[in-house]
């Protein structure tokens, strides 16, 4: 059972397990950039320096932030359930790490090719769930278990629009391999005929990792920080890692999926040292955006974040996945779907801005209430 | 080899992914339990609150919302499970295929319809 690794002719065993610790080392670094990045960035957007006197531009914050947390005390609350309070740091990180085994970074640099990929990818980033559940029973804090609680519902709510909005591509390329998926993409990258699963993908991705403005589970004004609460120290760094790790599989794999990963728009016997820029700059705007509506929008509240995904991004996103099956069963022209798409993508932003605009409306029994008060 | 051995040795990367992510975790867990102080007083293992301490544990009373959107979840993640397969085959199947996931599609729709004309997606 011998594969090819960079030439040489290894064991599956040992091909994976060397491959799996480049990531490591990979994700690791990288997470620590992106948190400097975020930071960074985030000073520029609100007029000030951000980090800067740790190393050069404050390039080794990170380093110094994980020094501290390993040197930090790990408190246990007395009143929290052992057993899932300890082990739901397992299950926040294990599953996105997993995540990784299908992202395509560059020709032959992914860790396995799975015929299924995106099924899996799909399957496994709605796992770690478990965990910010369990982190919010396990620590037997209020703010923790609404936390928790507002986690699952927010996750299971926008994990509906993020998968069928990448299965309206995988109906297109007719497979889940997203190897495939990227070579299909050599001189039109998918976004040009799906720009509404794009867009859906995008806003449903940036729940699905509770970013602004969808961290009401996380909101630090809300729920003082959400499952996490009562963590400290290293423990509650992985959280933290889970989350940063969480946001470069989506954009590497979003990147992939939509813009073309290292394919588009040179093709792929391009060499090692263009794909690195080809990927590194897709995946840089999609978390440079990330960042960007951070920095931009407010929090949404809790109602209006389940009625967006439900009322709006679902029926779009069945819309979007019967019209992509007429124009594949019959055979038309695939620009009929830049069309249409694009039509959805201003069906979206009209429907996003009425939605946003319209005055507030102020349930019964509170208006009720507001009456007697008056 | 077997076809069943060749589609197992594809996920041998899952597997060690698993073992590696499991490592990763419980040598930073040990690194802490080395390096960190540890000093466990009664004040430390209070819980979080603002001021004063809880009266009762957290875990009592889960609003119903929550509830509503679970059920609603599983029937449309099982409308996409349903999908998937479908998507890869459908073109070769032909039109008859497509107008059936067209009525599959039609009658969840009807159900999501119908939740939202009973409130059930109004957060109250």
């Amino acid at each position: 059972m011998n594969t090819d690794l960079f030439g040489l002719q290894v064991n599956v065993w040992a091909d994976a397990a060397l491959r799996l610790q480049l990531i490591v080392v990979f994700m690791t670094v990288v997470v620590m950039g992106l948190i400097w990045a975020e930071r960074r960035i985030l000073g520029r957007f609100q007029q000030r320096i951000g980090p800067q006197k740790t190393g050069p531009f404050g390039l080794l914050q990170s380093v110094a932030d994980a020094v501290k947390l390993v040197g930090k005390e790990d408190l246990r609350p007395k009143n929290a359930d052992p057993w899932t309070f300890e082990l739901a740091p397992f299950l926040v990180f294990i599953p996105i790490f997993m995540g990784f085994v299908i992202v395509p970074f560059l020709v032959g640099w992914n860790i396995k090719v799975l015929e299924l990929g995106l099924l899996y990818f799909v399957a496994i980033s709605s796992v770690n769930i478990v965990g910010w559940v369990m982190a919010g029973w396990g620590s037997d804090n209020r703010y923790a278990m609404i936390g928790g609680l507002r986690a699952a519902a927010q996750s299971i709510s926008y994990e509906l629009p993020l998968v069928l909005s990448l299965l309206a591509v995988a109906m297109v390329a007719g497979t889940l391999n997203l190897d495939e998926i990227v070579r299909q993409q050599g001189s039109v990258p998918y976004i040009v005929w799906q720009p509404m699963a794009f867009a859906i993908f995008f806003i449903a991705a940036l729940a699905e990792l509770n970013r602004a403005p969808f961290d009401i589970p996380v909101g630090e004004s809300e729920v003082v920080g959400g499952p996490f609460v009562e963590y400290s120290g290293i423990r509650w760094s992985m959280f933290m890692l889970a989350e940063y790790a969480g946001l470069l599989i989506m954009a590497v794999v979003g990147a992939s999926v939509f813009l073309g990963g290292y394919a588009w728009p040179l093709g792929e016997e391009l060499g090692l040292g263009w794909q690195v820029v080809l990927v590194g700059a897709k995946a840089g705007l999609i978390i440079f955006a990330v960042f960007w509506i951070r920095a931009s929008l407010p929090r949404l509240r809790i109602d209006q974040l389940m009625g967006y995904s439900w009322k709006i991004l679902l029926p779009l996103v069945l819309v979007q996945i019967l019209v992509n099956g007429l124009v594949l069963v019959y055979g038309w022209s695939e620009a009929i779907l830049g069309v249409v798409g694009l039509a959805g993508v201003v069906a979206l932003v009209s429907i996003t801005g009425r939605a946003a605009n319209r005055p507030r409306q102020i349930p019964a029994r509170a208006a009720a209430l507001k009456g007697e008060a008056a | 080899m077997a076809a069943a051995d060749l589609l197992l040795t594809n996920y041998i990367p899952v597997l060690l992914a698993t073992v590696v992510g499991f490592i990763m975790v419980i040598t930073a867990l040990l690194a802490a339990r080395l390096l960190a102080p540890f000093s466990q007083e009664a004040g430390k293992g209070t819980t979080y609150e603002c001021g004063m301490l809880p009266l009762r544990r957290a875990s009592t009373n889960v609003g119903m919302r929550f509830y509503l959107y679970a059920i609603l979840f599983v029937i449309f993640d099982v409308e996409a499970v349903f999908i998937f397969p479908w998507a890869l085959s459908f073109i070769g199947i032909g039109a008859f295929a497509y107008w059936l996931m067209v009525i599959f599609i039609a009658i969840l729709a009807l159900g999501l319809g119908y939740a939202w004309k009973k409130g059930a997606l109004q957060w109250r």
